[in-house]
């Protein structure tokens, strides 16, 4: 199950009915060389510390994730039940690589990581509903001088 | 994912991102993405296995220096495996009876699963030294008990129902997923077959969707619909029966 041509005929047709709007305007930002860059991971998946309240089905919400994270520390509620869950039972890093980003960091390959990291729960909202929230976190990413973000989904 | 790369990058940030649905990206068109032929729930690929994880990671962030607009990469490579092969098909490491028919006997038989797997959930934390079940308002003892509940009429209805239901029945899967992967060797699909078709918690699910969708409850019937029974596991029930 790793293509559209692999899934089950009723994945797939889920899939490609989602709707996929194209956005006004084409943002485009550059930055400063991969190993000044300060990177936050910003998650659709559901991520959440043990003690925050799950995600709610139908919000836009996120949660806050400190730059401090171990992978044993995260769980995830994300609502919807059409993924696998079993990796990131193994190693939280298959959704959210921060041993490998701390990894780059230690090299000098990237400059930073940011001191929060961000999750939404992508499921059942319409892409737009996202956009006063992202305008939140935007804005806490760069008073914590952010420069660039790291999109996962699930 | 491609709407909040959409949102971020309008608000003065750079972004690039995982695409695991190629249709998607192509049409929303963010900024910078790499399509990864992994399975949904592994953006990198596979688990405990640092070295592709970080060529994941790396191909991603070499779009940052990448151009023009949008910017849709491949990554080459399949997953690897995450269990080397095993000689012989995957099982539990405990076999149960095969789940009640009777809703009235679905609770405890859940309750019997569980203490069951309890030795092994055990020793999959310990050698893991993590665990995914939040347990942070119930026991699974306690999870299990919440959700057999709603077998007959719900205790609680409305979006705060829903959220705990879901809280419990993610804790359980979680804690039946660990402890099965105790013995290993088991794939994502093999995992999933067992839990959802050989489970007496598979059963009370599957029940769970018919009988919450019958309330009236808009909330709950909502979850039973469409975030209770994987869409995968309702089409290989629906071949096993006919």
């Amino acid at each position: 199950m790793v293509r559209l041509t692999d899934m089950l005929e009723d994945d797939r047709n889920h899939l490609l009915a989602k709707p996929c709007p194209k956005f006004e305007g084409e943002p485009w930002v550059e930055g400063p060389p991969l190993n000044e860059r300060r990177i936050a991971i910003v998650t659709t998946a559901g991520l959440q510390m043990r003690e925050d309240a799950p995600f709610n089905f139908r919000s836009a919400e996120y949660r806050v994730i400190p730059g401090t994270v171990e992978g044993k520390e995260l769980v995830m509620s994300h609502t919807s039940v059409n993924f696998d869950r079993s990796g990131f039972q193994r190693d939280a890093n298959v959704v959210f690589p921060i041993d490998r980003l701390r990894e780059l960091e230690s090299e000098d390959a990237i400059g930073s990581l940011a001191s929060h990291h961000y999750a939404f729960n992508g499921a059942y909202m319409e892409p737009d509903a996202y956009a006063k929230n992202a305008q939140e976190v935007a804005a806490l990413l760069r008073s914590d001088a952010v420069d660039t973000v790291l999109l996962v989904p699930v | 994912m491609s709407a909040l790369s959409h949102f971020l990058e309008s608000e003065g940030l750079s972004t690039a991102g995982i695409s695991l649905v190629r249709p998607h990206t192509e049409q929303m068109e963010p900024p910078r993405a790499l399509w990864v032929p992994f399975e949904l729930g592994r953006p990198f690929g596979a688990p405990d296995d640092a070295a592709f994880q970080r060529r994941v990671l790396e191909a991603a962030l070499a779009l940052l220096d990448a151009g023009p607009r949008p910017v849709l990469a491949d990554f080459p490579d399949d997953a690897p495996l995450s269990d080397a092969p095993a000689e012989e098909a995957w099982a539990c490491p405990i076999s149960f009876p095969p789940p009640p028919v009777d809703p009235n006997d679905i609770g405890a038989a859940v309750q019997a699963e569980i203490g069951q797997l309890a030795p092994w959930y055990a020793e999959a934390f310990r050698s893991r030294g993590r665990t995914s079940v939040r347990g942070e308002s119930f026991s699974v003892e306690d999870a299990a008990a919440h959700a057999a509940a709603f077998l007959g009429d719900p205790p609680e209805t409305g979006a705060q129902a829903v959220v705990r239901l879901k809280e419990a029945l993610e804790d359980l899967k979680a804690f039946y997923s660990e402890a099965a992967a105790a013995k290993p060797g088991a794939s994502s699909a093999d995992m999933s077959d067992w839990l959802w078709q050989e489970t007496a918690l598979g059963r009370l699910m599957f029940t769970l969707s018919e009988t919450l969708a019958a309330t009236g409850d808009e909330a709950l019937t909502y979850m039973a619909k469409g975030s209770m029974v994987p869409r995968a596991q309702r089409e290989k029930a629906r071949a096993a029966a006919s």
